[in-house]
C-alpha cells in the first residue's frame, strides 16, 4: 500500500497540471461553429428494418434466426452440436433455453472463466449495422458476455431502429454503470488481414428474433 | 526528451528495396482501403455525416477547457476518479503510482495509441510489472518486440509465417504453422490464461461524453471488455482531445469510426463505460495533454486534433503503403503523423512532411475532414522558415527561385538542358549525387522548348 503521504503528492501533482492545461486552454480563445443539430431529413431510414437487421446480422458474422413463438429456439439451439454438448449454461431468458449456471448467485467473475454458452434479452436492434443494445444492469455480471465461448442474444423484431441516430435517442438517459452494442461474434484480421471468428469473446454469435 | 533525426527515405528504404513485400504491404492496405469504400457508398448521408462531425470538432476544440471542465464533474459523480497530466511522465507516473497502490504485478492492456505514445509498457516493466498487450496485432508486435506499424493494424508488416515463427517460439505452436485461424486460436487460449490472472485493466478511450462523464470503448476482439470485466479496477488513459460534448453525438463517430478504419458498419463491441462497476471497483481516467493544447494554439494544424485514429488516411497513402509503418519513426505514421510528429519536434521529424505526393487522398478520406495534405504542405512553408531544409534542398530551391525570376536564364538552361542531355554520357546523369535516377530514366529532350514552338506556328 502507498502511504498517505505520497497520495496526497500524487494529488498535489495533478491538480498543479489541471491548473496548467486549463490555463493554456483558457487563455487562447479560438474562435468555433455553433454545435450542429442532426438534420433528420437527411439520414436514411428502412421501410422494412427488421429485414435490413437479419440480413446486417449476416453480414456481420452473426446467425440471426426469426422465430414465430420463443420455444421454437429451443429446436434450433439443440441442433447446434457445440450447445448439445455444453456443459455449463447461463441463461437470462428461460423462456429460450433453460440454463444450469446462475449467474447471480456468483460473486468473482472469474468463476464464469468455464462459461460454454451465454444466453441474453437484447432492448433494442439496429438495421443500419446488425448491433443489439444491452443495458448492463440486466446483466449480473458483464463479463459473462465475453467469457462465454458461445453467445445468444434475444431481441424482439418490433423493436428494431433504423440507424445509430435512433440507436442513441432510444437509449436516452446513458447506462449506468455500463451499456453496450453487439455486433456479431467477436472477431480479428491482425493476422495478415485472414478475418477469424472468436477472437478473446464468443466465438459465434446466434440472434434470436421474437415477435 | 532529444530525438533522433528520422530521415523517412533512409528509413524506408530497407521496406522499398524488398520489391515483394513492399508490393504486398501495398495489397493489403489497398484491400482495407477498397472494404472501406464499400462502407461509405452505402451510406448516401455519408459526406453529411463528415461534415457534422468535423463541425462536433471544431466546436469542441474551440471550446476545449469548458467540455474538460464538464467532463470532470460528471465523471466524478458518478463515482470516477480524474487525474491530469500535463505530459508523457505524467501519465506514466499517474498509472504506475495506482498500480503500486494496489500492490499490481500483472496488468492486461487494450489497444491505446496513447499508452504507445508515452512509452507505458517500457515505464511499467522498468517497474517489475508484467504488462500484456491483449489485442491480437499489438500481443504479435509486443513478443516480437517491435512497435505497431499502423494504429489500427498494429502487425500489419508481418507475415503469417513470421507470425508463425514467433508462436512456435513463444506459444509453443508447431513449427511451421502459418494459418490464421491456427495461429489465432493459439493466441485465444494464451491470453485467456492472462486475462483471468490480470490484476488491473488498462484500456484506451474512444469517446468521452462531457455531458455524461462516460467513455466508449470499440473493439472487435473484445478484449477491452474482457479485461476490465474481471478485474476490480480499471484505468483508461485518454488525449484530451477525445472529448464530445453530447451522448447523441456517439451516433455521427461510431457510424463514421468503423466503416472508415476496416469498412465495417460498426465494431462487433462498442461499450460504453459510466463510473465504476460497483461499489468495491474503481474507475481511473487519466486526462493527457501531451503537447495537445500547444497545438491547438496553433491555426495551421489546430484541426489535427480532430483526429479519431480510424487509420483511413494510412491505408489510403501511396508513400505509408510502399514504405511501410516504421518508416515514419512514430507512434501514428502516416499523412496524420507526418502532420502530428513535427509539431512534438519539427527538427527530428523534419523529413516526414516531404513523405507525401500531395495527391491528397488522404484529406478525401478523413471521416473528421482534416485538410490533412494542405497541413502537409503548410508543414514544408513552416520547416523552410524555421531553416530546417537539408542543404541540397535548399541549394536547388534557390537554383529554381533563380530560374524562374529570370526569363533570359530560363530559356538559357532549358537550351543547355536540350542539348546537354542529348550528348551527356549516362554517368553524369546516373550517379549517387542524383537521387532522382535511382529507379527512373530521363526522358527524350525535344528538340525545341514550347516558346520556340509557339513563335514559330501562332505568332508569324
Amino acid at each position: 500500500m502507498l502511504s498517505n503521504g505520497s497520495e496526497e503528492t500524487l494529488v498535489a501533482a495533478t491538480t498543479t497540471s489541471r491548473r496548467a492545461i486549463m490555463d493554456r486552454l483558457e487563455s487562447r480563445l479560438v474562435d468555433g461553429p455553433e454545435l450542429p443539430e442532426i438534420d433528420l431529413k437527411e439520414l436514411t431510414t428502412f421501410d422494412d428494418p427488421l429485414e435490413h437487421f437479419c440480413q446486417m446480422v449476416q453480414a456481420v458474422g452473426g446467425q440471426p434466426h426469426r422465430l414465430d413463438r420463443p420455444e421454437d429456439a429451443t429446436a434450433i439451439l439443440e441442433a447446434i452440436p457445440v450447445f448439445s454438448e455444453a456443459t455449463r449454461v447461463a441463461s437470462l431468458v428461460p423462456e429460450i433455453a433453460k440454463g444450469n449456471v446462475d449467474v447471480s448467485m456468483i460473486d468473482d467473475p472469474h468463476a464464469l472463466a468455464t462459461l460454454d454458452w451465454t444466453i441474453v434479452q437484447g432492448d433494442f436492434a439496429v438495421a443500419e449495422n446488425g448491433a443489439i443494445w444491452i443495458d448492463g444492469d440486466s446483466l449480473p455480471q458483464r463479463v459473462m458476455l465475453f467469457i462465454a465461448q458461445y453467445l445468444a442474444i434475444v431481441v424482439s423484431g418490433s423493436q428494431v431502429v433504423s440507424n445509430m441516430h435512433e440507436a442513441y435517442e432510444r437509449v436516452g438517459k446513458p447506462p449506468h454503470p455500463f451499456g453496450i452494442f453487439v455486433a456479431g461474434p467477436s472477431k480479428t484480421a491482425d493476422i495478415e488481414q485472414s478475418l477469424v471468428l472468436g477472437a478473446h469473446g464468443c466465438r459465434a454469435l446466434q440472434v434470436f428474433i421474437t415477435p | 526528451m532529444k530525438l533522433p533525426i528520422v530521415d523517412h527515405p533512409t528509413a524506408a528504404h530497407e521496406f522499398i528495396v524488398n520489391d515483394e513485400r513492399s508490393e504486398w504491404h501495398d495489397k493489403a492496405l489497398w484491400f482495407v482501403r477498397s472494404k472501406r469504400d464499400k462502407q461509405a457508398h452505402t451510406v448516401p448521408e455519408w459526406e453529411y455525416l463528415r461534415s457534422v462531425a468535423s463541425q462536433i470538432k471544431t466546436h469542441t476544440v474551440a471550446n476545449l477547457g469548458q467540455y474538460l471542465a464538464e467532463f470532470e464533474k460528471n465523471a466524478t459523480a458518478l463515482g470516477a476518479t480524474i487525474h491530469w497530466a500535463a505530459d508523457a511522465d505524467e501519465h506514466n507516473d499517474i498509472v504506475l503510482k495506482i498500480l503500486k497502490k494496489h500492490g499490481t504485478r500483472r496488468i492486461v492492456k487494450s489497444k491505446s495509441m496513447l499508452t504507445e505514445e508515452c512509452g507505458l509498457n517500457h515505464c511499467l516493466e522498468a517497474n517489475g510489472i508484467d504488462v500484456v498487450d491483449t489485442d491480437l496485432g499489438e500481443r504479435i508486435v509486443q513478443l516480437r518486440e517491435e512497435t505497431p506499424s499502423h494504429i489500427v493494424l498494429p502487425a500489419i508488416h508481418i507475415k503469417k509465417e513470421e507470425v508463425g515463427e514467433t508462436f512456435h517460439e513463444h506459444l509453443g505452436t508447431e513449427e511451421g504453422a502459418s494459418d490464421p485461424k491456427y495461429l489465432t486460436e493459439a493466441a485465444r487460449g494464451h491470453l485467456r490464461g492472462k486475462f483471468l490472472a490480470g490484476e488491473v485493466g488498462i484500456t484506451g478511450v474512444n469517446f468521452a461524453i462531457a455531458e455524461t462523464g462516460g467513455f466508449v470503448v470499440c473493439t472487435n476482439e473484445g478484449n477491452a471488455d474482457l479485461g476490465v470485466s474481471l478485474p476490480r479496477v480499471h484505468i483508461a488513459c485518454m488525449g484530451i482531445e477525445k472529448l464530445i460534448p453530447r451522448f447523441g453525438d456517439l451516433a455521427v463517430f461510431t457510424r463514421l469510426l468503423a466503416r472508415s478504419a476496416t469498412g465495417q458498419p460498426i465494431t462487433t463491441y462498442t461499450s460504453h463505460f459510466h463510473g465504476p462497476r460497483d461499489p468495491e471497483s474503481e474507475l481511473h481516467i487519466v486526462l493527457v495533454d501531451n503537447g495537445r493544447s500547444r497545438l491547438r494554439g496553433s491555426k495551421e494544424f489546430r484541426d489535427a486534433l480532430h483526429c479519431i485514429r480510424c487509420g483511413a488516411c494510412m491505408n489510403t497513402c501511396p508513400v505509408y503503403r510502399r514504405s511501410g509503418g516504421h518508416s515514419y519513426h512514430a507512434t501514428v505514421p502516416g499523412p496524420i503523423g507526418s502532420v502530428l510528429s513535427p509539431t512534438r519536434d519539427p527538427k527530428s521529424y523534419k523529413s516526414l512532411p516531404y513523405a507525401c505526393s500531395l495527391c491528397g487522398s488522404c484529406s478525401d478520406v478523413c471521416p473528421v475532414k482534416i485538410p490533412l495534405h494542405h497541413q502537409l504542405l503548410a508543414w514544408r512553408k513552416e520547416l523552410v522558415g524555421k531553416g530546417l531544409l537539408s542543404f541540397g534542398k535548399r541549394l536547388s530551391m534557390r537554383g529554381a527561385s533563380l530560374l524562374f525570376r529570370y526569363p533570359m536564364l530560363f530559356t538559357t538552361a532549358g537550351k543547355i538542358g536540350r542539348t546537354g542531355l542529348k550528348w551527356a554520357p549516362r554517368w553524369m546523369t546516373h550517379n549517387r549525387l542524383n537521387k532522382w535516377t535511382i529507379a527512373r530514366e530521363l526522358p527524350e529532350p525535344p528538340a525545341e522548348s514550347f516558346r520556340e514552338w509557339y513563335k514559330k506556328n501562332r505568332k508569324g
